[in-house]
Order: structure tokens, then sequence, then C-alpha cells
């Protein structure tokens, strides 16, 4: 039998440090579902998704009851919508925007990603016309979420998908102005983006990826958090091992879950995402564990250096602990979805440039970051091209899901609710980027991609 | 299975009696107090039992919320796979 103090150490993870499996996404293909005729087409993708996902809440449900274990989210990823509509004769993608909606609803899930478009070396006529219908079609979904990814270190960025986002991000806004924008808070521009993220905003079910696929991602900000305050004023080497050995178990409960998903779904399993996500709750925040580290708060100077050493730990940590990784894989650092955050924010400490250096050594960029409503479309993009360049330089995956909020100005709150949060509105440097983003074309792929 | 509460007398009377009514095995019982809180852990076979596991879990659920304590029945690989390699 076991050691009683390793299972008490378990039970109080999950009691008191949030220990959770943050998602389980099943990914689709959803190839199958082309057709001339975008209604057939929608009605093929509603009856796969039902069909395939049937089971996925109820034996979430399951395996969360008999392991004693709480699985947050259940949700579904698709293949990019660009790519199954590319047949359609009608244009209006929203109408499959809306099948991706009431499958969603149907199976029991809390969101359905892949209403996305992979542009970065440029547009097809299909890539046109979903990027068109993101406005609309998350302003009149629910559960829908959409990505784009505009840039690869293989690629290099497409400047015309820079553009043309910052615009789409602020009609997105617009058309959800009631709720503070919240379509934006579903959409995300990718550099790099990976094929099997389990994590919303941004998951699809990528190209190379099987007709069907268990992924699974796992938190606990809130236990490492506690690990570190046990090693209180000791060295780094302490603190990274510390997190190590953290990271360690929290994934090995992931690769268990995923396991036993897998097997009573009857569906291959993926990967296992290692990523910290921090949820609004008290006790599970990133910028809290940076803290822990000895910064005042979070956004000092010392933040970047912190958040590295968290990253790569975690990494270390989690990579014996599972048979295969993959996703997103690392901190994640959403402004409104972490508690310490808003407060770093709110104390006028954390600013968004601190957050963009944040960006170059975590798995992530520049995410859930509410900006004043006049911020201009050229700002947006500007923002966008600057994180792709840091994703294409440091071959890693960069994103920004940015709120424009319709009439707030900095100081001013936006409430999503849920796991969504509410942020605080940041402040923008206001000197123009017009002429920059104006330009268009490609920004070249660097000269460390040509690796063969 | 684990149960935690404020030390007292009869703690796991209780527990093991509703276990056994329910005709669930124990195979193994750990107890101490821990910083003066009641800890135990039970690993126990419910192939034995007539109920399902959620029965026996619910049950067990109702009886520490009627004499507060905290019961968790739980599958015994989520500790093996997180405290052993």
């Amino acid at each position: 039998m076991l050691n009683i103090s390793d299972i008490m150490q378990t039970v109080n993870m999950i009691d008191h440090q949030h220990l959770d499996i943050r998602t389980i996404t099943l990914g689709i293909s959803l190839h199958d579902c082309a057709d001339s005729d975008i209604k057939k087409c929608a009605e093929k993708i509603y009856t796969k998704i039902c069909k395939k996902a049937e089971n996925l809440v109820s034996t979430g449900c399951e395996i969360e009851k008999e392991y004693g274990i709480p699985i947050i989210n259940k949700r579904i990823s698709v293949t990019p919508i660009a790519q199954v509509a590319a047949a359609c004769e009608n244009n209006d993608y929203s109408i499959i925007g809306h099948a991706l909606d009431n499958a969603a609803k149907n199976c029991g899930v809390n969101f359905i990603g892949g209403f996305s478009a992979l542009v970065h070396k440029g547009f097809t006529n299909a890539d046109l016309n979903l990027i068109n219908a993101i406005p609309k079609t998350l302003s009149e979904t629910e559960l829908v979420c959409s990505s784009v990814n505009v840039a690869t270190t293989k690629a290099g960025i497409n400047m015309d998908a820079v553009a043309l986002m910052g615009k789409i991000i602020k009609q997105t806004a617009e058309l959800t102005a009631k709720n503070d924008g919240i379509g934006c808070a579903k959409l995300v521009v990718f550099a790099n983006a990976v094929e099997d993220n389990p994590f919303m905003a941004g998951a699809f079910h990528g190209e190379g990826e099987p007709e069907c696929v268990i992924n699974v991602g796992v938190s606990g900000p809130g236990v490492v958090y506690k690990a570190l305050q046990d090693v209180r004023e000791k060295s780094f080497d302490i603190v990274a091992e510390t997190v190590k050995r953290t990271a360690f178990r929290i994934t090995r409960m992931g690769q268990m879950v995923a396991n036993a998903a897998s097997e009573r779904l009857g569906i291959p399993f993926g990967v296992v995402d290692l990523s910290l996500a921090p949820t609004p709750a008290q006790g599970d925040s990133v910028a809290r564990i940076l803290e822990e580290m000895g910064l005042e708060t979070c956004g000092a100077h010392g933040t970047t250096a912190a958040l590295a050493l968290l990253n790569d730990a975690v990494k270390k940590g989690g990579v014996m602990a599972s048979g295969h990784v993959g996703g997103l894989s690392g901190a994640f650092i959403p402004v409104s979805e972490d508690e310490g955050m808003i407060a770093a924010v709110e104390k006028g400490v954390l600013n968004i440039e601190k957050l963009e250096a944040m960006t170059c050594v975590c798995s992530v960029g520049l995410d859930m970051i509410a900006v004043p409503g006049d911020t201009s479309a050229e700002i947006l993009s500007a923002i966008i091209a600057d994180e792709a360049a840091i994703g294409v330089i440091n071959s890693k995956t960069t994103a920004v899901r940015i709120i424009p909020a319709p009439h707030k100005n900095f100081g001013d709150t936006v409430e999503f609710g849920g796991l969504l949060g509410a942020a605080p509105v940041m402040k923008v440097n206001q000197a123009k980027s017009s002429d920059f983003i104006r330009r268009g074309g490609r920004i070249p792929a660097p000269i460390h991609s040509l690796k063969n | 299975m684990t149960v935690t509460a404020a030390d007292r007398v009869g703690i796991i009377a209780s527990v093991c009696s509703l276990l056994s009514s329910m005709s669930v095995n124990i195979l193994d019982i750990n107890q101490t107090v821990m910083e003066g809180i009641f800890t135990m852990t039970l690993l126990v076979d419910t192939s034995t039992s007539s109920f399902s596991f959620d029965e026996i879990r619910s049950a067990l659920i109702q009886r520490g919320e009627s004499e507060q304590l905290n019961i968790h029945i739980q599958r015994a690989d989520i500790f093996n796979a997180m405290h052993r390699v």
C-alpha cells in the first residue's frame, strides 16, 4: 500500500490547491464532410461531430467520479473549417459556424475549436471567406472558437493577413459590443500554431492528425505555488527541482486520465499538453508563482527570468511523465483568467510591454488582454506583428488574443464571466504604425529556418 | 479511500460498519493523527458489493456530511500514477 502522506498529498492537491485536468479535447477530422452545397456540408459536419463525440462528456464525468479528479472542460477540436468548406459554392461560412455551435451544444461540451484558417504563406479563396465570416460567426454563436495562423518560422510572416486580422478583431468586438467584445475572447491569431493543442480558444485538429484523437491538457498552478511556498529563500537550483517534481506528478495524473479516456472511448491517445493554465480562482494563478519566487508583484524586473525558469522546469518535469507530449506545453499568462495578473495590472506594475517580453520565454503570447475600444485596427495588427516576430525568430508558438473593448477606456474593467474572467483595460502605446502595416507582403522566413 | 476529520471516538467504527453493510471488503487500512487531524486511508475492494461504485460513493459522502467527516473514494491508480515511477 502507498504511503499515507503521499495519498494525503494528492487529496490535498485536489481539495485545496485546485489540481485538476483542465481539458479533455476530442479532435475530429472533418475532411470527409466536404460538399459543394454548404447546407449539406453543414449537415454532414453536425452529424459527424454528434456521432463521434456522443460519449465524450459522459465518459469524462465517469472518469471524474471514479478517480476523484475534477475534469473541468470537455471540448472538441475540428479540421480548420477553411479546408473543409473550400469546396462549397456559397461563401457565407457562418452557416458552418452555426452547425459547429449546434453540434457542441448537442454533445454538451463547453467549446468547439477549429473555425480556423492557416494562412502563413498566403490566402486561398476559402481562407478569405472564412476570415471574413469570423466576426459574424463569433457574434451569432456561443461555443465556437476561431483561430488564424499568420506566420511560421518556415514561411515567415504574412503581413497581409496580419493587417486583415487587425480589422477582423475590431469588427468582432463591434458586433459583440453588448458583451464587452466577448467575441474577441474566442479568436486567436497565431504564429507557429500547433496541430494538437487541446486548449481553447486556439484548438484545431491539424493536417497530420488521425481521424479522431484524444488530447489532454493538465493544469496545476496552485500545486506549484504551494510547493514553492515550502522552499522559500532556497536557491534557484532547489526552486527548479521543486517545480520539476511537481510537474512530473501533475503530468502522470494527466497521462493516466488520458489513457483511461482513450480506452473507454475507443479513440487513440494523442498528447498530454503540459501547460500550467491559471483560472480566475484564488490560489490558481501563474502570477502568484512568479511572485513566490521573490518578486513583489508580477511585472517587476526579474519576472521574465522567473517565468523562463518556470516554463522550462515544467517541461523538464512533465516530459518524462508522459508517453507523448505536445500542444503548447508551458506556462500560460492570460491576464483576465489569472487573479494575480489582474491584480498586477491594477497596481500599474504589469503592462503590455512587459507581457510581450514575457511571451519570449513562455508557451503562448499576449493572451486575454483588454485594450481601449478606440484602439485602431493598425495598432492591433502591429501588436500581432511583434508577437508573430517573437514566435518566428524563436521557433516557438506565439499568439494574440486581444479584446478592444467597445466604449471602454484605460482603467475600466470588462467582465466575461466563467473561465474567461474579468480584465482591466490596459494602456496601449498610441504612436501610429499604420504606414508599417499598410506595406503588406511577407516578412521572409529567418535564416535559421533553412535547416535542410 | 481517505477519511479526515477532527479526532474523536468512533470514526473507524462508523466508516467500517457502513462499508460492511454494503459488503465492501477492506484490504488494507492505515490510520494516524496528523497535526491533530484524524487521517485514515483504506484500500477497499468494491467488486464484492452488489452496490455500484456511484452508490457506495454517495453513501460515504452522505455519512461524511452527517458526521462531519471528509471522505473521498477514488481508484487507487491515481496515487500509483502520481507517486510511483
